[in-house]
């Protein structure tokens, strides 16, 4: 191990690096093999954006491709066409709508929650933290099918009530992830502002709530992504055609049994991933560091 | 969870934090209201139904004691084989998409230029993986002159019909979770960055090589983050649904017929909500009881470091 033979004084040459040892060679092994690996991972992606672009011809001889020989953006006007004349523009109100809608009602619910849970001491806190956090592992199905027969009882089948309503109470998920938050703001804070008269709404309206910024953020990109891609609790409730969310047009649009315009079907999939991309390059910071630390300090 | 405890403990000290109850409900009420009426209630409500033959349509149903259970435990082959599915998809998704979601997360550990960017192109498929644009997307794929059977034959070989045949349609599905291992991923890589230096260190001037490295100093570390990896993929695993739902429809020969699909489609295609709420209480006890026994093995396993507790 020793470069340095102390018994002789003499001076024990090292073996020669290897090629591969070389910083060099190493950096270039290393994004080599990573880089490749990426774009395994992504060329499903590319390729369906590149097929959305590719002409009726070229979707099926030219398959391996990402790039169209020849560009074909008519894809896209076909395609935003819709179905049994709605078009895509319709689909897209109804998403926006309910994503945006839904994100407002269950972030901010789960801000109010959360700071309940954080700062103030109550009997049952411990027991009613618990129970929040055993519901993360509930499964949807016990709880859906009771769910549908009361909305079907009050005649909201085909509204967006039953989506909204069972948000008021915020998510488990991001209660979990705000309470967090709360907890590395410093009690200081809290306790100045009490000396100073405040009550615990004004501490949560005042000190806590200008400080969440960045968890509330967070959630919001969460909460905003999930919603866009819902699925069963819309494909429950949603029959009629005009309410259909992105997700739902999409699953008829390219129902195999009577579309096959596949340009069209790609243009409209890679277009419904648009926005879902364009939050997660912006935003993507504050994504890492949620599923990093809602993760890491469970 | 157990940081709660932590807080609490210190925070007991402080005189001046006094116990204020109504506070306390007012802002946890909504939470609350919602818990009994979207949560508890149904989840009651569904295991009343479970006893019951409730059909949808003409709202109502009669008292029928276990004969719910008995169909789906003895009668229903459809069952049989959902379980089977769900199963095998648990048994091959979670574990493959754990390991790609370690290996790359330890790849991806390092200070080099543009990690930033991998990290991001590693991320992505997990970003629209649950979509049901990537769906579709994987339906064309693997269809019968799709994708992937196109590059084989120019490969010169000829493709199976992936989705048609019962041996290799659950494959796509695998195939497609183990394709967004990207948060399991991002924790990983978190936790990674939290394992001192100065253990790697030491073990190399020891002369641990790298293999010994990962298995004396990593895993270990890495302990509680598995763990909790574990849990959360094992839960959603079970809950799979809207990707069958797309790419194979349960076919063929139900070969992917998961739980979640088949709980659906006897509540709303068929209408047989009583038989269906009996299959979502068993799906319920059976993941309560899959948690606990993981959690209970946990102390085999989960290493903790002493000093600082459960972070």
């Amino acid at each position: 191990m020793a470069a340095v033979d102390f018994s002789t004084r003499k001076q024990v040459t090292r073996p020669p690096t290897p090629w591969y040892r070389h910083p060099l060679a190493r950096s270039i092994l290393y994004h080599g093999l990573v880089a490749t690996a990426a774009l395994i991972m992504l060329y499903p992606i590319l390729w369906l954006v590149g097929s959305s672009f590719k002409p009726p011809d070229e979707i099926w001889t030219n398959q391996t491709a990402i790039l169209p020989i020849e560009p074909y953006p008519q894809n896209y006007p076909n395609g935003w066409a819709g179905f049994g004349g709605i078009s895509f523009a319709t689909f897209y109100r109804n998403s926006l709508f309910y994503a945006t809608l839904g994100t407002i009602l269950s972030v901010s619910a789960s801000a109010v929650v959360a700071y309940g849970f954080a700062r103030v001491r109550f009997r049952g806190r411990r027991l009613w933290f618990a129970i929040m956090l055993l519901t993360l592992m509930l499964p949807t199905q016990v709880q859906i099918i009771p769910q549908y027969i009361v909305f079907k009882q009050l005649g909201w089948l085909n509204t967006f009530y039953p989506l909204l309503l069972p948000r008021i109470g915020g998510s488990a998920f991001f209660i979990f992830m705000i309470i967090q938050f709360i907890r590395s703001i410093p009690v200081d804070l809290d306790e100045a502002a009490m000396i100073d008269g405040a009550s615990k709404v004004g501490i949560f309206l005042r000190v806590i709530l200008p400080q969440l910024t960045p968890a509330i953020i967070t959630a919001a990109i969460f909460s905003f992504y999930w919603t866009w891609d819902e699925f069963l609790v819309p494909l429950i409730y949603l029959n009629s055609p005009e309410l259909y969310l992105v997700s739902l047009a999409l699953r008829t649009f390219s129902d195999p049994s009577g579309q096959t315009d596949w340009g069209a079907i790609f243009a409209m999939s890679a277009l419904s991933l648009l926005p879902v991309f364009v939050i997660f390059i912006t935003f993507q910071r504050y994504l890492v560091e949620g599923i990093s630390t809602t993760g890491l300090k469970g | 969870m157990a940081a709660a405890t932590l807080t609490k403990a210190k925070r007991r000290k402080r005189s001046s934090f006094g116990q204020d109850n109504l506070v306390g409900y007012l802002f946890i009420g909504p939470w609350l209201a919602a818990f009994f009426l979207f949560t508890l209630i149904p989840i009651l409500v569904s295991l009343a139904l479970s006893f019951t033959d409730y059909n949808v349509l003409s709202n109502s149903g009669d008292f029928i004691g276990l004969d719910n259970f008995q169909r789906m435990f003895f009668e229903d082959r459809r069952y049989a084989r959902s379980v089977n599915a769900t199963l095998k998809y648990v048994v091959f998704a979670v574990p493959l998409r754990l390991v790609f979601a370690l290996g790359v997360a330890m790849l991806l550990n390092t200070w080099r230029r543009g990690v930033g960017v991998y990290r991001a192109a590693f991320y992505a498929p997990s970003i629209v993986g649950g979509s049901i644009a990537v769906a579709v997307m994987w339906r064309e794929i693997f269809g019968n002159d799709g994708l992937v059977n196109f590059t084989l034959n120019l490969l010169g070989i000829e493709g199976p019909n992936w989705l048609g045949r019962p041996e290799t349609a659950i494959w796509t599905l695998i195939i497609l979770a183990a394709w967004q291992f990207g948060s399991p991923m991002l924790i990983f890589l978190a936790g990674l960055k939290n394992i001192p230096k100065h253990l790697y260190e030491s073990a190399e001037i020891d002369g641990a090589n790298a293999f010994q490295r990962f298995l004396r100093i990593t895993l270990p570390m890495l302990t509680p983050i598995i763990f909790f990896n574990l849990i959360m993929q094992l839960i959603s695993g079970f809950m799979v649904f809207t990707q069958a739902f797309i790419v194979t429809q349960g076919k063929p020969l139900d070969t992917t017929l998961f739980y979640a699909l088949y709980v659906y489609r006897r509540a709303f295609e068929l209408n047989e909500m009583g038989y269906a709420s009996a299959m979502a209480w068993v799906m319920l006890m059976v993941i309560a009881l899959l948690t606990a026994l993981v959690f209970r093995s946990s102390s085999y396993w989960v290493h903790y470091e002493s000093d600082e507790g459960p972070a």
